[in-house]
């Protein structure tokens, strides 16, 4: 089947099978390797990026649900210029990873955190992030660097 | 590729969704937000030939009140009803509860009827709209019908719903004056389904003299419905622990009075990570913790 969507602001399509996931879409087909696939059964949160303008887990959707529909990736979040997001550059700066797997998601997912909570506290954000795990950090300083990168988002 | 291989539709009405479940019959499975469905078909526990996708027919969501009455659309989002002021206003239960399902990812996408229609014992949602006693409509090609949440809620993963009909949406007689509401469970790891949860809706009555200002931590219990998940196949109303603490205040000794008659109302079945007693003990301390919240007025 044909599946048609906007990703990173492009349009995108291609034939693919009924049963692939969104996220081996972007992997696979568009080569977009930045969102990772950590469990596979919606529980980690590697696979997180934006399905109209909302966190969603990539493995628990499929292509053709996201027919129309703008999908970001980590890629996309930077708006195409050499700059960082400011929440990847929080995230940089407070060390807000180690090996960097679940990094793309973690992001994503604080990127729509500051959306639905601007101002978050420490616990808010915890909270927020529960869907995503980090297997190096003990986010301490995952938890830094998204009040950072809220605070440099200026709640938007 | 995980799944097995499926024939994929896309309608964008009702009446499209009908045809097909008429035409495909047991083959077919209809998926909304996917997130329990997905990953069952991604580990092949799921195999369905037809997949009926729902997210473009647009008439299935919403949030609706009119004369007393909220009304749900079955592919209204989780995070649509936790962050909905018609939703607190009518049925405060179910924002308490919206945020205890899964993580917030999985509440952008999962719906309020995908979750009824899948009946997993330990999710939230069937327990809140048993306890508020909602009415689940569907419709096939033959005609539509009503079940009240009581009767819809039949095993594990088992609902009233026949192959060929849909859930389109659910009815929620809303919140009465005096009447609060109380959720907690408890689960291994936050966002996991429940090991126990209990939803309770109730109304707390002046005892004194009438007219009297009620102070929290005053009155006495009326109309208490409580419904346990995570203990059986399907939701259970725990209706001797209520008849336990109707029209008593609540104190040290009806609390433990209901807590009491709580193996009147069910054994807990374990699985694979709680035992039955331990299961039994989480349900008299979460009786006690929703029912103190409840009754001390922070329960709406």
């Amino acid at each position: 089947m044909k599946v048609s969507m906007t990703v990173n602001g492009k349009a995108a399509s291609a034939d693919v099978e009924p049963r692939t996931l969104l996220v081996e879409y972007l992997r696979d087909h568009l080569e977009l390797t930045g969102t990772h696939v950590g469990c596979d059964t919606g529980q980690c949160g590697a696979c997180t990026v934006h399905l109209d303008g909302r966190a969603v887990k990539a493995c628990s959707v499929l292509a053709g649900q996201a027919e129309g529909a703008e999908v970001t990736t980590i890629e996309g979040l930077a708006n195409g210029s050499e700059e960082l997001h400011p929440m990847q550059a929080a995230f940089r700066e407070y060390h807000g990873l180690q090996c960097g797997f679940c990094t793309p998601g973690m992001v994503m997912a604080a990127v729509d955190l500051v959306k639905t909570h601007p101002g978050a506290s420490d616990e808010t954000i915890r909270e927020q992030l529960e869907g995503n795990i980090c297997r190096c950090t003990g986010y301490e300083n995952i938890v830094r660097a998204v009040k950072a990168g809220a605070a440099s988002m200026g709640g938007q | 590729m995980k799944a097995a291989r499926f024939d994929y539709i896309r309608p964008r009405t009702v009446q499209e969704v009908l045809d097909h479940l008429a035409e495909h019959g047991d083959e077919a499975k209809v998926i909304a937000g996917g997130q329990s469905l997905v990953p069952t078909m991604n580990v092949r526990l799921a195999a369905p030939a037809v997949l009926i996708d729902i997210n473009h027919v647009e008439e299935l969501s919403g949030i609706e009140a009119d004369k007393g009455t909220l009304r749900i659309g079955a592919l209204t989002r989780h995070a649509e009803i936790a962050a909905s002021e018609t939703v607190a206003a009518h049925a405060p239960l179910l924002s308490m509860a919206a945020p205890w399902i899964a993580h917030e990812a999985i509440r952008n996408r999962g719906t309020f009827g995908g979750s009824l229609a899948t009946a997993d014992p330990a999710s939230e949602w069937p327990a809140c709209a048993t306890v508020l006693d909602a009415t689940i409509h569907l419709v096939s090609a033959r005609g539509t019908r009503q079940v009240a949440a009581g009767d819809f809620f039949q095993g594990v993963y088992e609902t009233a719903i026949e192959p060929d009909e849909l859930l389109t949406h659910v009815e929620i007689p809303a919140i009465g004056e005096g009447y609060r509401a109380g959720f907690s469970e408890f689960a291994r790891r936050k966002g996991d389904y429940a090991s126990v949860g209990v939803a309770v809706q109730g109304r707390v009555g002046a005892s004194g003299a009438i007219g009297r200002l009620l102070k929290r931590g005053e009155g006495r219990l009326h109309d208490l419905r409580i419904a346990f998940f995570g203990v059986a196949a399907r939701p259970m109303l725990a209706t001797a622990a209520a008849a336990a603490l109707e029209e008593q205040p609540l104190d040290e000794s009806t609390l433990k009075a209901a807590q009491e008659a709580l193996p009147t109302d069910f054994t807990p079945m374990e699985d694979l990570y709680m035992s039955s007693a331990a299961k039994a003990h989480l349900a008299r301390v979460l009786l006690g913790r929703v029912m103190t919240t409840l009754y001390h007025g922070e329960g709406r």
